[in-house]
C-alpha cells in the first residue's frame, strides 16, 4: 500500500527559523524549480510569522507528493500543535527538531507522546 | 485496563440459512477456517507488536540522540557566522539549484506481510551549490558546518525511517487486532451456534421421521389385522355359502327320494310308520341327556 506511495517521495522539506534553515540547506536539502506549487521546499519562519501562514504552509508541504520527510521546528509545531497532532499519514513523515533557541522537549513531541500513551510510561 | 464494550448478542445469533446437511459441512469449514485464521492472524498480531515495541525503544533513543546532535549542528553553524562576521542565510538561501544534493531513497523491508518504508540517505556528491559561500572568509567553517549538518541530516531521516515504520505498524497492528477479536468473539460464536442450530433442527427432523415411520407402522399393522379378520369373515361366509348350497342339493335329493319313498311307501304299507314313530322317541330321550 505503502510502497507506490514512498516511491517518488525522494527530498526533504524543512520549516524553521533562519539558523535552523541555513544549516540544513548546508547540508544540500534546498531544491528550488520553477514547477508550480513545487517552487521551494524550505520555509524560513520568525516568531513573527502568523500561524495562518504556517498551518498554510504546512498543508502545502504535507500535500506535495515528492517530500518524504518534513522537518519542523519544535517552537513552530508548537503554534499549529493540533494539526500536526491530528496528522496521522505514514507519509511524510514528521520530525519535529530542535532550533538554536529552543532546546528539544520530548514531552512536547506528537510521537513520542503517541509512544508514551501506548505504553502508559512516563 | 481498556474496558471492552460487551458484544452484541445480535451479533451472535446463528446465520439465516436453511438448515440441511449441506449447510452442516459448509458451516463445518467455515469454523474450522475461521480457527485457523484466527490463529494466524495472532501469530502475527504478536510478530508485529514484537516489532513495534523495538521501534518504540529505538524511537525514543533516536530523539534523544538527535537533541545532541542538532545542538553540535548549530553550534558550528554558530562558528561560521563568527568566521564569516556575518550572517550567510541569504547568501545560501540564493545558491540553492533545483536538484536537491541531500535526498532520500526509500526501501522497502517486509515485517510479516507489512512493508515498512526505510528511508536511506542519498547524497549526490557532485552538487555543490556553495562553492562560493564563505569564499572570503571561513571557508573551512563552512565546509565543516556542511558536514555536521549532513550527519546531522541523515540521523534525521533514520529517524523518520523509524517514525514511519512506528505510524504505520501501529496501524496495521490495530487492525489486525480487531480481525482477531472479530473472529474471535463474532465469527467463531455465530458459526457454533449456527451449528447447533443446524443439529437441533436436524434432529427435530430426525425425530419427526422416526414418529412418522412409527405411526406408518401402526396404521400398516391396523390395515393387515382389519384385512385378516375380512378375509377370514369372508371364507367363513364362503364357507357358510357352501353348506347351503349343499342343503339346498340335500333337501333336493332328499325331496327327490322322499317322492320317491313316497311312491315305494304305497307299495309297503302301514309297517314302516310305526318304526318312524319309534325313532323320534329315541331322539327326544338322547336330548334330555345334553347338557347346555
Amino acid at each position: 500500500m505503502a510502497s507506490e506511495a514512498a516511491k517518488n517521495r525522494t527530498i526533504l522539506a524543512c520549516m524553521g527559523d533562519e539558523d535552523t534553515i541555513t544549516g540544513m540547506l548546508l547540508a544540500g536539502i534546498g531544491q528550488v524549480t520553477n514547477e508550480p506549487g513545487k517552487e521551494r521546499n524550505f520555509q524560513i519562519c520568525t516568531d513573527d510569522t502568523k500561524s495562518e501562514e504556517l498551518l498554510a504552509k504546512f498543508e502545502e508541504f504535507t500535500t506535495r507528493d515528492d517530500i518524504a520527510i518534513l522537518l519542523i521546528n519544535q517552537h513552530l509545531a508548537d503554534v499549529i500543535r493540533l494539526e500536526v497532532d491530528s496528522f496521522t499519514a505514514p507519509f511524510p513523515a514528521i520530525l519535529e527538531i530542535p532550533s538554536k533557541d529552543h532546546p528539544y522537549d520530548p514531552e512536547k513531541d506528537s510521537v513520542l507522546r503517541r509512544v508514551r500513551r501506548l505504553f502508559g510510561d512516563s | 485496563m481498556k474496558i471492552m464494550k460487551p458484544i452484541s448478542r445480535a451479533l451472535r445469533r446463528p446465520e439465516q440459512v436453511f438448515p440441511t446437511r449441506m449447510t452442516l459441512g459448509v458451516m463445518k469449514g467455515k469454523l474450522k477456517g475461521a480457527q485457523t485464521g484466527h490463529s494466524l492472524l495472532k501469530r502475527k498480531s504478536e510478530a508485529l507488536t514484537k516489532r513495534f515495541r523495538d521501534i518504540t525503544k529505538r524511537i525514543d533513543d533516536a530523539k534523544r540522540k538527535m537533541g545532541r546532535v542538532m545542538q553540535t549542528a548549530a553550534f558550528s553553524l554558530a562558528e561560521v557566522s563568527y568566521a564569516t562576521g556575518g550572517n550567510i542565510g541569504f547568501q545560501v538561501q540564493e545558491s540553492i539549484s533545483n536538484n536537491a544534493r541531500f535526498k532520500v531513497k526509500a526501501r522497502q523491508e517486509n515485517v510479516s506481510g507489512v512493508y515498512l518504508p526505510q528511508f536511506e540517505a542519498d547524497i549526490n556528491e557532485s552538487i555543490n551549490d556553495f562553492r562560493m559561500t564563505g569564499l572570503g572568509r571561513g571557508g573551512q567553517q563552512v565546509q565543516r558546518a556542511r558536514e555536521v549538518y549532513s550527519k546531522a541530516v541523515e540521523t534525521l531521516v533514520d529517524l523518520a525511517s523509524l517514525q514511519t515504520a512506528f505510524v504505520i505498524l501501529d496501524d496495521v497492528i490495530k487492525v489486525t487486532n480487531r480481525r482477531v477479536n472479530a473472529i474471535e468473539h463474532v465469527i467463531i460464536p455465530r458459526t457454533e451456534n449456527t451449528i447447533a442450530y443446524i443439529n437441533s433442527e436436524l434432529d427435530e427432523l430426525d425425530r419427526e421421521e422416526f414418529y412418522r415411520l412409527k405411526k406408518v407402522q401402526e396404521k400398516k399393522q391396523i390395515a393387515t389385522a382389519a384385512a385378516d379378520a375380512e378375509m377370514a369373515a369372508k371364507k367363513l361366509r364362503e364357507e357358510a355359502e357352501r353348506l347351503n348350497e349343499l342343503e339346498k342339493h340335500e333337501t333336493e335329493d332328499v325331496e327327490k327320494l322322499v317322492v320317491k319313498s313316497e311312491e315305494d311307501k304305497e307299495d309297503k304299507g302301514e309297517a314302516d310308520q310305526e318304526k318312524t314313530v319309534d325313532t323320534t322317541e329315541l331322539v327326544a330321550e338322547t336330548e334330555g341327556d345334553v347338557i347346555f
